[in-house]
């Protein structure tokens, strides 16, 4: 597993409804070299498989569906549908069929839970829009560990539920308009920043 | 039978220390492994500790010490460990494409063989066996096909064993059997029973139900064909290598290994023992 010498060592993101749009603004915004490793996860059906296309199409990062034990590494990496997708301490991915959390698999706190547990305050986690109010428990627990949070601007979400409940666990999270989530992750690498604005 | 509401699974706490998690789950472990012979010690981190703390809320308790205690003095909390611990989530016909692809690339294959073993690991209640069952009543190969399907389990064994399925499944499983190349109207391989789909009989007079712990069990026979379907995503690397060892060990040439849809041989030690038959369905034949 290949990671920078310094500051955050993983980016974890979730998003739902109206993320496709989101996602492919976020990572068509990243650098190339950018070598921190972007975890998504999208809710989406069961049979949705064009999500890596379509992000791959406006991204100079390689983009991958994960396998079960996938190395963690640089790149970004999108959980298949209806498999929660877990980050191990060993450098690699699991996925399991466990039931549904809060009605989502994949689920977005499940994951970033365990990107919490596993990197700390290395962990940079992002929620995107959606209608729902996944990611706000695991976003909360990224913010414990002393990670740094980010947060769509609700007024620039498709669906404006998920940032909002985000917002309220974590009230100092960094709130970004879309567009400038990807340049803020790029001009955060290699440093650490603190949690963000204080509880404005 | 009417579909249970979504059971939520509980955040772990986050106040808990993450080093003294990581011991107490290890001595939990240890424990079940030592007194009952259930060894979960190389699972998955990440998936089996949320499935600990599911546990210990259920149960109104506040640590994972306090679980091991329980379990150590109680056999039947260590038998809802078990189920936690080992997720039972099945379908029939579960990714119809695996089954459309094992019709036309396996299929054609085992028809040149006398006999067909084949081996379902963690076959959980049985809906995979039952689909492999039906599939091969499809194709003519079902009287010379024996099918020995196992799991860690005892109580979904027993459940495989009765062949009767949630009735309100039947639409989803219908779709799936029809993606998969059924041949015939599914609604004859069952009769409806209250709220239960009970399967005919006949499926199962080639299917032998055992328990078998990928972990801590040996090979038992020989076989053509072994399915193990999303089974070792809850193992870690080293354990995966450790069954696939057991798998390559138990097939014979030539003969077919199928994992499940997100599953591949890439990440272990025996990638160049197999050539892949279908690499999307993840069907894979050993070499020689
Ligand atoms: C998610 S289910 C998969 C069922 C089926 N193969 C499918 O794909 O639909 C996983 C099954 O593996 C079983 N299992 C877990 N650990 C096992 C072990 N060490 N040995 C045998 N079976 C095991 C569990 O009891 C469970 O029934």
């Amino acid at each position: 597993m290949t990671s920078p010498p310094i500051g955050y060592r993983i980016v974890v993101v979730g998003a739902s409804a109206g993320g496709l749009h989101a996602l492919r603004t976020l990572v068509s915004a990243l650098p190339e070299d950018f070598d921190v490793p972007v975890v998504v996860v999208q809710h989406r059906a069961k049979e949705s498989e064009l999500l890596c296309e379509l992000l791959q199409e406006c991204s100079p990062m390689t983009v991958y569906e994960v396998t079960d034990k996938q190395e963690i590494g640089p790149g970004v990496f999108v959980g298949p549908p209806d498999y929660h997708l877990l980050l191990d301490r060993d450098g690699y991915f699991s996925l399991s069929t466990d039931e549904p959390v809060r009605y989502s698999r994949p689920s977005i706190d499940v994951m970033f839970e365990s990107a919490a547990d596993v990197y700390g305050m290395d962990t940079v986690g992002v929620v995107l829009t959606g209608a729902n109010q996944d990611g706000a428990a695991g976003l909360r627990r990224i913010a414990d560990a002393g990670g740094h949070c980010v947060v769509q601007d609700p007024d620039t979400s498709e669906v404006r539920v998920m940032p909002r409940f985000a917002v309220r666990a974590v009230p100092d999270a960094c709130v970004l308009p879309l567009e400038e989530i990807g340049p803020h992750l790029a001009a955060i690498r290699g440093r650490r920043v603190p949690r963000c604005r204080s509880a404005a | 039978m009417a579909q249970a509401p979504k059971v939520q699974l509980p955040d772990t706490p986050a106040a808990y220390d993450r080093d003294l998690e990581r011991i107490e789950v290890e001595l939990l472990l240890e424990a079940v492994y030592r007194h009952y012979g259930f060894d979960f010690r190389s699972y998955a981190y990440s998936s089996l500790k949320r499935r600990v703390w599911k546990r210990i809320h259920q149960d109104g308790l506040n640590t994972i010490t306090q679980l091991a205690d329980r379990v150590l003095h109680d056999p039947a909390m260590m038998e809802k460990l078990l189920l936690d611990l080992s997720i039972n989530v099945t379908a029939m016909f579960r990714d119809p494409g695996f089954y459309a692809a094992f019709r036309e690339k396996v299929v054609p294959a085992l028809r040149t063989y006398p006999f067909i073993r084949i081996w379902h690991a963690g076959c959980s209640t049985g809906e995979e066996v039952f689909s492999m069952a039906i599939l091969l009543e499809e194709e003519g190969l079902y009287d010379r096909a024996r099918i020995y399907a196992t799991d860690i389990n005892e109580v979904v064994l027993q459940r495989a064993r009765a062949g009767i399925f949630p009735l309100d499944k039947m639409q989803e499983y219908t779709q799936n059997y029809l993606k998969a190349g059924g041949k015939r109207s599914f609604s004859e391989y069952y009769t409806a029973l209250y709220d239960g789909a009970l399967f005919n009989a006949a499926l199962t007079r080639n299917v032998v139900f055992s328990q078998h712990n990928l972990v801590t069990d040996g090979s038992f026979s020989e076989f053509n064909v072994i399915v193990c379907r999303n089974v070792m995503i809850y193992f870690d690397r080293k354990l995966q290598n450790r069954v696939h060892g057991l798998f390559y060990e138990s097939l014979g040439r030539f003969g077919t290994l199928a994992l499940g849809n997100k599953e591949t041989l890439r990440f272990t030690e025996f990638e160049d023992r197999y050539e892949v038959v279908d690499a999307r369905e993840k069907i894979y034949r050993r070499l020689a």
